[in-house]
């Protein structure tokens, strides 16, 4: 099992298309816009819609659940704020957003490319990273 | 579709490559470009362009100052990173072919071992104000996403996932280009054999890139000089052609990486940039004799000759196991020994090399190579450009 990363994580910069993200997780809600005019999803968070161009969007919540699209383990050298190897998770969420997250909790090398995956919350001083690890159902069955 | 060169490129210099140069950067870039005016048989005064990388940290006004020139009639900088050095000369052919700048130095020269190492963290974390990049890299660094090997690893697991390469895949073209390095006597890794065994037992870096799938952090600095063709004639080197010279940028690229994209096991954007070489050319992947492919990480060489044409998705690994990136295989790769086993001068050492192959001057030489594309990193905001031989 890898460590739960420390604190001194990189702390994340936030301007007004972002600050709902890291205000909602630190709520330990999972969040990405919604375009107010043609509905469609986005993340990473930005101004407007890739898709009709409106400026207008609004923040939905999200269930939190997704799969596992890629990944790496990042060994060398050490991420600053992890006690071990970094893994880094490219998610994809079942409401059809990509996210770029940790996954918690696991052996890496047992790491697989399609498992489902969920949210969990780390805290840390003043701020909240959202990160994903196993089902805890399918983790008891390991 | 077949236009005329619209530049040629007559001269090239080159400092040494080291991990401590223990000189200024703008030393080395002032070394490189007066070799470079050297080898063309130009002096300062005929310079009125200067065009770099935004990765650079030389200023175009600091070596122009330092060339004496009295004037800048153009300057300017790719952005991309690592992906942005082909597309100088795609600016400065641009330059010279609208008459803009008459004679145009394309340079970059850093200490990126000694000064600070470019593979480290250091490079993009730190920034605590929101400015765009700042709040770009707040989807990354807090994840741990903080080097230029993870911000590109889960592209490459996704393409083992996607087409059943295999790490020993990736080992292969590190190999291929190592033996070329031993011939090399301007390459860092030029005394020092690699087998696939090596490689396999190298320690890990970033999940599936091992050390040997890394390019290396170097010293150094590379400066070409393009002028006009009809120009360029008279001078004293045989031309090298501007046959081609594209940019390109794919889906849903977001800062210097396209993790968003739907297909991550696709170098969208060398696709992108490649579809214009052959246009503007009128070549193809089967005109190509030899091919200088950015090699940030041994598995973007594979990705890129898929993205280009030379094969199939999916069948560069079958290409680089029957030997096809080798000298005599159907598309020499890297032949200097590429930014793993020569140096990491971001892909001008490749423009070099070019350069070399099409004056037949090679230490690995392709027998009469007539045509040579070179590009600039895949997964970042890329570039690339067809060259050829004029006599």
């Amino acid at each position: 099992m890898t460590k739960a990363p420390t604190a001194g994580r990189p702390r994340p910069a936030v301007n007004p298309d972002t600050r709902f993200f890291w205000d909602a997780a630190f709520e330990r809600r999972l969040a990405v816009q919604r375009c107010s005019a043609c509905r469609a999803l986005r993340h990473p968070p930005g101004p407007a819609c890739p898709r009709c161009h409106s400026l207008d969007w609004e923040v939905s919540d999200v269930s939190g659940r997704g799969t596992l699209y890629s990944y790496t383990v990042l060994h060398h050298p050490p991420a600053p704020g992890f006690d071990g190897p970094a893994v880094i998770a490219v998610v994809d969420l079942e409401e059809g957003v990509r996210m770029v997250s940790n996954v918690v909790g696991v052996d890496p090398a047992t790491l697989t490319i399609g498992e489902p995956l969920e949210v969990c919350f780390e805290e840390h001083v003043g701020w909240t990273v959202p990160q994903f690890r196993r089902p805890a159902a399918r983790e008891a069955v390991r | 579709m077949n236009h005329p060169p619209s530049a040629a490129i007559v001269g090239v210099g080159s400092t040494e490559f080291s991990k401590a140069s223990g000189r200024s950067e703008l030393r080395l870039a002032l070394e490189a470009c007066t070799l470079a005016l050297a080898d063309a048989g130009l002096d300062p005064s005929d310079v009125d362009g200067l065009v770099t990388m935004t990765m650079d940290d030389n200023d175009e006004p600091a070596v122009a100052h330092y060339l004496g020139l009295d004037a800048l009639t153009f300057f300017a900088r790719t952005s991309g990173g690592g992906g942005g050095g082909p597309g100088t000369l795609t600016l400065a052919s641009m330059a010279i072919a609208t008459g803009r700048a008459r004679t145009v130095i394309c340079y970059r020269a850093m200490n990126e071992r000694s000064q600070g190492r470019f593979g480290q963290p250091s490079r993009y974390a730190g920034d605590r104000a929101a400015t765009a990049a700042a709040v770009t890299m707040s989807w990354a660094a807090p994840f741990g996403m903080v080097t230029p090997a993870a911000f590109f690893a889960p592209s490459f697991r996704r393409y083992m996932h996607e087409y059943g390469a295999t790490s020993e895949d990736f080992g292969r073209q590190a190999v291929v280009q190592r033996a070329y390095a031993n011939k090399n006597p301007q390459a860092f890794f030029h005394d020092r054999p690699l087998t696939l065994d090596d490689h396999q037992s190298s320690r890990m870096i970033a999940d599936p890139l091992r050390l040997f799938d890394c390019c290396q952090e170097s010293d150094g600095g590379v400066a070409l000089v393009l002028t006009a063709p009809e120009r360029a004639k008279d001078l004293r080197q045989p031309p090298v052609a501007v046959l081609g010279a594209a940019m390109g940028v794919g889906p849903r690229q977001y800062g210097v990486a396209p993790l968003y994209r739907d297909d991550l096991a696709d170098a969208a954007e060398t696709r992108v940039m490649g579809d214009q070489l052959w246009a503007q050319s009128g070549l193809g992947p089967g005109d190509m004799d030899v091919a200088l492919l950015y090699d940030h990480f041994s598995p973007a060489v594979l990705m890129q000759l898929e993205a280009l044409g030379f094969c199939g998705l999916g069948e560069a690994p079958g290409l680089v196991r029957d030997g096809g990136t080798e000298i005599d295989g159907v598309i020499p790769t890297n032949t200097n020994g590429g930014q793993l086993s020569e140096a990491y001068i971001h892909g001008f050492n490749g423009l070099a090399e070019a350069v070399r192959q099409l004056r037949g001057t090679s230490v690995n030489q392709v027998t009469g190579a007539a045509h040579a594309v070179v590009t600039g990193g895949s997964h970042a905001p890329t570039s690339g450009v067809v060259l050829g031989r004029t006599a």
